[in-house]
């Protein structure tokens, strides 16, 4: 297999990711953007791992999902303050640091 | 190898169509569940790849909890459940125009640099082996992820919780 | 020895000035006992001087005489030290019979202060003529602090006037004794502060204060001249040393166009100060002030101070007017206007005062006249024996007016002879020294005036002086014989006739000092007695006279007897008129019957319309037209260029304002304001507050930047 297979997906991944955090408005959605962009890291790292043939890509993709677990965890916490103080969670109304 | 490529190319359909399904749909729970989708996918893409422990912990970790976790949050957050509203924000042609010319870059440099180089033929990784450097040469930061997770614990408690 | 002890005499005084003002009052006797003392010191001083003064000159001539002709330098270059100098020597200009000798001025010094490295001293110069004036002012002063206990006993300001009568003593004898120019100049100002403070001693009313202010401002128009003539010799002579001013005058050091100037500067300081024509007017007025303080100051010293100037400068003034080449000068015609003028004046005054007064600006003319042919001693001579005779006659009339409280013949004397005996034989007898009649005091000193009128001078120049010395003691004669006959002569009237109240004879205090003057009218020409052995004769001459480098060469003066007889005889015809007029009666209606007659008796009247003059002419033509004029200009042009200035810079001010700053400037600065809100009003836009535009900035920025990297590395 080609080595460019798994970096291109890897990239359109990444790219959709991006569109998903800027045009998305439920602050969920956005979260669940950025777990696309970090799957298309870990496609980058498990892809460069095989072809070195070493077994630390695994190792860093491992940490990353711990890492994105952990993220995912507090931004829905974060998330769910914001509902709490404004019932609503829709991105477009918080600019109260508007200047 | 051909079944290699056909089922890599399976696999990447799939992973798309479940991409972009998640940034344009209405309703935010077929958002989550097209994201198990994506996430099946990348997995299922890590074991024809050779990284059988990671393939395995990503469908463990991020379909079994982090998926769950989303749905809760969307419970939680009163997200309206079936029915289409308007997700997307008012300045979503940026976000196009910024998604692509990231594609355009990354796509041009990895066509660039890596050109036609080949995976190995046998590039299988055994779980003895990804353990085996994990406790040995990657013990510290594994133990500090450890306390990064217990960060983030303490941290969502603390956030989440009702005064 | 005491000639360098002569300033303490000022000293003293001085001391009495103070001493008087600030204990008089609390004294027995308010302050005059202090006066009395002080001026009783001097007066022995003065004599002692004046006896150390001529064993000074017997010894000079005694002297064998040096063969080299120099003399020694004058004490007057050394500073901040007394200095004695007793060199003689033999005067190398050679002359006449009598043998020569220098006598040098005795002199003392100390500096007073230095700017510049020029020295300014304090000291005294005493010579022959420093000596006469000492005994003079002294004695007079003495006679009239005695006079004065009695006549001004009782008035409202006794102890102020006795101050001031020690003030003055105190200036007058430094006048004579100053040995620079400076000191002079002070010492004179002084004598007319005194003069000003003693004729103003009744100043609540306002003709004594009018007559002060007349007297004090007539002599500074004169001070003037002195001032600038004092200032010519002091650059031309490079100091302010009265003997080296001298000694260069007179030896053709300073140049004799600026000796001219001088001369001729000085000449204004003398007539106002003595009273000559046309500075005159304040004289008569100055009788407004107490008799003793008339007789004192404005007969005897003060107004003599003038003459004393010109005694002492007077090399100054014999080259710079050319007075031994026989030139008609200032100074001489000065004095004989002077004569004539004074003298018509004094005929038609009622106020015995103000006759004395002409009688003294008249007789000053004479002194002037006298210094400007050239007849030194004849004039000194004559202050000599003037003070004496016109100091009785002003404490005789003061006698006589305070016994009818009046000053007015006309109105209130007459007939005084039988009630006041003594005081008519004193002023008797001080008339017949004033008139010139032989042997008494003023028959000496007028003739060698008139001898000197005829003698001197290159081919008897001087001539026409001498006949209006004549003239004069014709109207002496006359008007002293009217002013007798109006006073002692006839019936009484007015106050002396007044039945509850008759005029008696005054008190001892007063008619003492009139004795004492009155023999000295007498022997006082017996000092300079033309006859006789050397050791008598013209003593006066020998001892006052100067001789030395810093003196000119004058001529001799001789006694002639065809002249004698002459003025003899002029002054009896004059006495005989006024007798005939007054005493017979002839001559009356003159005035009523010939204009001329009349015109000239309105003219003298009016006292020639010299006052007219100054206040009329001169004083109002000032405050009339020209002050109008100075005051328009003032207002118009002088007003109107600052308000203009003012004006203009208002309206640049305003223009800078409205204009530069309010728009300009402050367009600029609010610019810069504008400018920068208006920047950030744009970059506002940027700061949403929505995190997904930061979020697209970074990432845009983020693959910008990749895109550089990638397609140019």
């Amino acid at each position: 297999m080609l080595l460019n297979e798994f970096l291109l997906l890897g990239a359109a991944l990444f790219a959709i990711g991006v569109y998903g955090v800027l045009a998305r408005r439920n602050g969920v959605m956005v979260l669940m953007s950025i777990e696309l962009i970090l799957n298309s890291v870990n496609i980058n790292l498990v892809a460069f791992g095989a072809l070195h043939g070493t077994v630390v890509g695994q190792i860093f993709a491992l940490f990353v999902i711990t890492i994105a677990a952990a993220e995912v965890g507090v931004g829905l916490a974060i998330v769910l303050m914001l509902y709490r103080n404004r019932a609503s969670i829709d991105l477009d109304e918080v600019d109260a640091m508007r200047g | 190898m051909v079944a290699q490529h056909i089922a890599f190319g399976f696999i990447a359909a799939s992973v798309i169509i479940g991409a972009l399904r998640v940034v344009t749909t209405g309703n935010v729970v077929h958002a989550a569940l097209w994201l198990v989708m994506v996430l099946a996918g990348v997995g299922a893409s890590f074991l024809l790849v050779g990284a059988e422990f990671v393939g395995v912990t990503q469908i463990l970790v991020y379909i079994g909890a982090i998926i769950v976790l989303f749905l809760f949050g969307i419970m939680l957050t009163r997200a309206p459940i079936g029915r289409e509203v308007q997700l997307t924000n008012r300045n979503w042609a940026i976000g196009v125009v910024v998604a692509l010319a990231i594609a355009g870059v990354l796509g041009y440099a990895l066509i660039d640099a890596f050109g036609t180089d080949k995976l190995p033929d046998e590039s299988r990784q055994f779980t003895a082996t990804v353990s085996d450097t994990l406790f040995q040469q990657y013990l510290i930061p594994f133990e500090v992820v450890s306390v990064l997770l217990l960060a983030a614990l303490v941290g969502a408690i603390v956030l989440a919780r009702k005064e | 020895m005491i000639l360098h002890w002569v300033w303490l005499m000022p000293f003293i005084m001085a001391m009495s000035f103070v001493a008087i003002l600030f204990f008089g009052k609390r004294l027995p006797k308010k302050g005059s006992e202090i006066g009395i003392v002080a001026v009783g010191a001097c007066f022995v001083i003065a004599l002692l001087a004046a006896g150390s003064w001529i064993s000074r000159v017997n010894d000079a001539q005694h002297t064998a005489p040096a063969p080299a002709a120099a003399t020694a330098g004058h004490g007057s270059t050394e500073a901040a030290s007394t200095s004695n100098n007793e060199v003689v020597g033999e005067n190398g200009g050679g002359g006449g019979g009598a043998e020569e000798h220098t006598v040098d001025p005795v002199t003392t010094e100390k500096t007073w202060f230095e700017i510049g490295g020029e020295k300014f001293t304090v000291g005294t110069m005493v010579d022959g003529l420093s000596v006469m004036m000492l005994v003079v002012v002294t004695i007079i002063s003495l006679l009239v602090h005695i006079y004065s206990t009695d006549y001004v006993g009782g008035d409202r300001r006794y102890t102020h006037y006795f101050a001031f009568l020690s003030l003055f003593t105190a200036s007058m004898l430094m006048l004579v004794m100053s040995s620079n120019t400076l000191q002079f100049i002070t010492s004179w100002e002084l004598v007319g502060l005194c003069s000003f403070a003693l004729i103003g001693h009744w100043w609540e009313e306002k003709p004594n204060s009018d007559a002060a202010l007349k007297a004090f401002i007539t002599n500074r128009v004169g001070d003037v001249g002195l001032l600038v003539g004092m200032i010519i010799l002091f650059w031309s002579a490079g100091s302010f040393d009265i003997l080296r001013i001298d000694s260069l005058a007179n030896t053709g050091g300073i140049d004799h166009l600026l000796l001219l100037v001088a001369a001729c500067s000085l000449t204004a300081a003398v007539m106002s100060k003595s009273g000559q024509f046309v500075l005159h007017t304040w004289l008569p007025d100055a009788m407004a002030g107490p008799t003793p303080v008339s007789a004192l100051i404005h007969a005897a010293t003060m107004v003599v101070a003038g003459i004393f100037m010109v005694a002492r400068l007077y090399p100054v003034f014999f080259h710079g007017l050319s007075i031994g080449d026989g030139n008609l000068n200032l100074l001489a015609i000065v004095g004989a206007v002077t004569v004539v003028g004074g003298a018509g004046l004094a005929f038609v005054q009622a106020d015995i005062k103000k006759v004395l007064a002409y009688s003294t600006v008249s007789q000053l003319g004479y002194m002037v006249m006298a210094l400007g042919v050239g007849a030194w001693t004849a004039a000194l001579f004559h202050l000599f024996t003037h003070a004496f005779f016109k100091a009785g006659l002003f404490l005789g009339s003061g006698s006589v007016a305070h016994s009818v409280h009046s000053f007015d013949m006309k109105e209130d004397m007459g007939g005084m002879k039988k009630f006041m005996p003594k005081t008519y034989w004193t002023f008797l007898v001080c008339t017949g020294a004033l008139i010139g009649l032989p042997p008494l005091a003023g028959f000496w000193s007028k003739d060698e005036i008139l001898a000197g009128g005829h003698q001197l001078g290159t081919h008897n120049a001087y001539e026409i002086f001498m006949v209006v010395g004549v003239v004069g003691a014709l109207m002496t004669a006359a008007y002293m014989t009217r002013c007798v006959y109006l006073t002692f002569f006839g019936e009484p009237r007015g106050a002396a006739a007044d039945p509850h109240h008759h005029p008696h004879e005054s008190g001892p205090r007063i008619v003492v000092p009139l004795y004492i003057l009155s023999a000295l009218a007498v022997v006082a020409g017996l000092v300079n007695f033309p006859w006789g052995p050397d050791s008598v004769k013209l003593r006066f001459e020998h001892f006052v006279q100067p001789v030395g480098e810093y003196f000119p060469h004058l001529g001799v003066v001789e006694f002639v007897w065809p002249l004698a007889i002459i003025s003899t005889l002029v002054v009896l015809a004059g006495v005989g008129l006024a007798y005939a007029y007054w005493f017979r009666g002839a001559f009356h209606g003159v005035t009523e019957r010939s204009r001329v007659a009349r015109g000239g008796y309105v003219v003298l009247a009016n006292k020639y319309y010299f006052d007219h003059l100054y206040t009329g002419v001169i004083a109002d033509g000032t405050k009339g037209p020209i002050a109008r004029a100075s005051y328009w200009v003032n207002q118009n042009v002088i007003d109107g260029v600052v308000n203009a200035v003012g004006i203009g810079s208002r309206k640049v001010a305003e223009f800078l304002y409205g204009t530069v700053d309010q728009e300009v400037v402050d367009g600029a600065v609010n610019g810069s304001g504008f400018g920068a809100e208006g920047a950030g009003q744009l970059l506002r836009r940027i700061q949403s507050g929505k995190v997904q535009q930061y979020g697209a900035l970074l990432f845009g920025g983020a693959v910008i930047l990749a895109g550089v990297l990638v397609f140019t590395l």
